[in-house]
């Protein structure tokens, strides 16, 4: 079992808009609606970068920027780590149509856009930040596979690290080749000792099979949650909303599983 | 950080089949670089391109991960006894003790660029026997590999460009220390898709003669498939200096631009710092550095800004790109496999096709094949998006 501490979080998703007014829904103190969520553009990159900003960009900057904001850091100082299942489908989708005209013409920005790090890149721009940055993946594991990665820095490293999860959903012909429900992201600030900032505990655990994958009651929040792989935070989420010491179990692959015991502070 | 022995490896690429084919390769100075005949890709460019993937058919109960880069990492699965070293680690510390942190920059995305010309003509549909998380899915490696590998631990695939097979690394080092695995196998695969062909050729990036590392000449990458893999264990003899051990990792971003790197190579010198840093070691103990030197003229140029800045113009370095080309995704476990083979075997390889030094240039760039005693040796690889990765390997004193 390794402990962490959170100091803040970041949320973006249909009907979630941003963690304080999502915290009163997750909560059950205000029921759940779902309204497409709104991207912001970031406002931290220089013009050129802003124009280029893709959909997947937009989200993890948001989420990221407001987690960090809430943790009252300074975004350049924190190590970062990006979990996202999805990546950029719609850049993914411009280069394969265009590859599979006689003329294959790639745009190159669609190029250096469609790599999986491709929002790293855009929030190392837009933080000024040169702190390390991990973008990985692992399926509809990949905020759990984030967050223990996350956990393990923050603990190995005895440093500040932001894990940011999001995933959109792909344009025709890929979402019916993988569908996703809805465009989610989400971010956590963790560091590995108690500071004033921090308002919950977290012990993390992973293991073969013991108990069943945490759902949520609420039956549209369960649909985001079964439908997007980031959205596979929301137990998560819901345990930090309520402030309760409570036991949260996220399923990572197969028979394997994240163990989570959350206590506020 | 707490050194980890490299027990086990395994390596494909252009050079063949095996560690030997590379070690072999490297003495005799023969290249894997050839034109490129890859599916109907029209560029005139030198590749290096792995021969039989064609041929492969995964192994029976896997058959929907099959696409090109499976095929890669499963034929380098088969090699130098990796499977068996990994059965053995399944035994010793428990199947959900061992974690996976595998990379690839484009995972099976080729299956997907194949799918879109078999478009349905009246709805756009994709094929039906097009498998979207068995192949495009960046986990799709990691997903193919655990199972193949009968591993039960924490698995994830880091997809950072060319810097991921460096990086996967530091994130096996950092799960073990927590205390979250034992043990860990680290590596990757990346193989030849046509986004990469095609979009390094917009972005003007593909020689048309095998790469040219540090020339004076020098017009860009040779893209080359690869696919490695290493075990990655605590060490078991406190008096172990033989074995090649991990010794550090550093990490950095440009925060520059996504496909340029930073002119004077900061965010290069701040990933060499920090290797250095956490390996506990000064620039004087690193006996050769394996160039990230992707023969571009930006990128040869702010490395070389980078090293001098930081080793000074003595440290023996060089790029292996000449024989392997860019594996992309993964040239960093090719190149610390490389690394290890030159510890392991006294050899400072000298770049292969570079007729002369860059007189702009001013590291210590080695153009001949030397023998000598190598016991630490820096690895770079820098990626877009401006993800830089170092690692120190080596034995302990």
């Amino acid at each position: 079992m390794i402990r962490v501490f959170v100091e803040g979080i970041g949320l973006l998703g249909p009907g979630l808009n941003g963690w304080n007014e999502s915290r009163l829904i997750l909560s059950g103190k205000k029921n759940y609606a779902s309204l497409p969520a709104e991207l912001p553009d970031c406002d931290l990159l220089p013009p050129p970068e802003r124009r280029r900003t893709v959909p997947a960009v937009k989200l993890a900057l948001a989420v990221g920027i407001e987690a960090l904001f809430h943790a009252g850091r300074e975004p350049s100082e924190s190590v970062t780590v990006f979990a996202s299942s999805s990546g950029d489908g719609e850049t993914v989708h411009q280069i394969c149509e265009a590859l599979a005209t006689p003329e294959r013409e790639v745009s190159p920005t669609c190029f250096h856009n469609s790599v999986h790090n491709a929002p790293s890149g855009y929030w190392g721009i837009a933080t000024r930040s040169h702190q390390p940055s991990t973008s990985l993946c692992a399926y509809d594991a990949s905020f759990a596979a984030g967050l223990l990665d996350a956990a393990a820095q923050t603990t190995a490293d005895g440093c500040a690290v932001t894990l940011i999860a999001y995933d959109l959903p792909f344009p025709e012909p890929l979402q019916t080749a993988c569908p996703i429900g809805a465009v989610f992201g989400t971010a956590l600030v963790l560091t590995p000792n108690a500071t004033p900032r921090s308002f919950a505990r977290l012990g993390l655990e992973v293991t073969k099979v013991r108990g069943k994958t945490t759902r949520l009651t609420d039956t549209g929040l369960e649909a985001l949650r079964t439908t997007v792989p980031a959205a596979r935070s929301l137990p998560l989420l819901e345990a930090l909303s309520s402030g309760s010491p409570s036991s949260v179990i996220l399923d990572c692959h197969e028979d394997f599983r994240l163990y989570l015991d959350v206590f506020s502070c | 950080m707490q050194p980890l022995v490299l027990s086990h490896m395994s390596i494909v690429n252009s050079l063949g089949a095996g560690l030997e084919k590379t070690l072999e390769a490297l003495r005799e100075r023969s290249t894997g670089l050839a034109p490129c005949r890859f599916e109907s890709v029209d560029l005139d460019i030198h590749v290096g391109e792995v021969s039989g993937l064609d041929n492969v058919t995964l192994r029976r109960d896997l058959s929907e991960f099959d696409c090109r880069n499976n095929r890669l990492a499963q034929m380098a699965l088969e090699q130098d006894g990796f499977e068996k070293a990994v059965g053995s680690a399944r035994q010793l510390y428990g199947a959900d003790r061992i974690g996976l942190f595998l990379g690839t920059s484009t995972s099976g995305i080729l299956q997907s660029e194949l799918a879109y010309r078999r478009r349905d003509p009246d709805t756009g549909a994709l094929p039906e026997d097009f498998l979207y998380s068995g192949t495009q899915n960046i986990f799709s490696l990691a997903a193919f590999v655990r199972r193949y590998l009968y591993l039960e631990g924490p698995a994830m695939v880091i997809s950072s460009a060319c810097s991921t097979t460096s990086k996967v690394f530091g994130n096996a080092a950092r799960m073990i220390a927590a205390g979250l695995c034992d043990a860990a196998v680290v590596g990757g695969a990346d193989s030849f898709c046509l986004t990469t062909l095609y979009g390094f050729h917009s972005l003007n990036l593909l020689s048309r003669e095998p790469c040219r590392p540090f020339d004076p000449d020098r017009d860009g990458i040779s893209i080359g498939e690869g696919a490695g893999f290493a075990m990655l264990e605590k060490s078991r003899d406190p008096d172990d200096t033989d074995s090649v051990m991990l010794l550090g990792v550093g990490e950095s971003c440009d925060a520059y631009h996504l496909s340029t790197p930073h002119p004077e190579g900061l965010g290069a010198r701040l990933s060499m710092e920090r290797a250095l840093s956490s390996a506990g070691l000064g620039p004087e103990a690193i006996d050769y550095i394996n160039l990230h030197g992707t023969a571009t003229r930006t990128n040869d140029a702010a490395e070389d800004r980078a090293i001098v800045g930081l080793f000074g113009d003595a440290t023996p370095c060089s790029s292996t790109k000449g024989w392997t080309g860019h594996t992309l995704g993964a040239s960093g476990i090719t190149e610390a496999i490389i690394s290890t083979l030159c510890i392991r075997h006294g050899l400072v390889p000298g770049s292969l096709h570079t007729r002369r030094v860059d007189p702009a240039l001013r590291s210590r760039y080695m153009l001949d094949n030397q023998s000598a005693v190598i016991n630490r040796v820096m690895s770079n690889s820098f990626g877009f998006g401006g993800n830089n990765c170092s690692i120190v390997l080596g034995r302990l004193r």
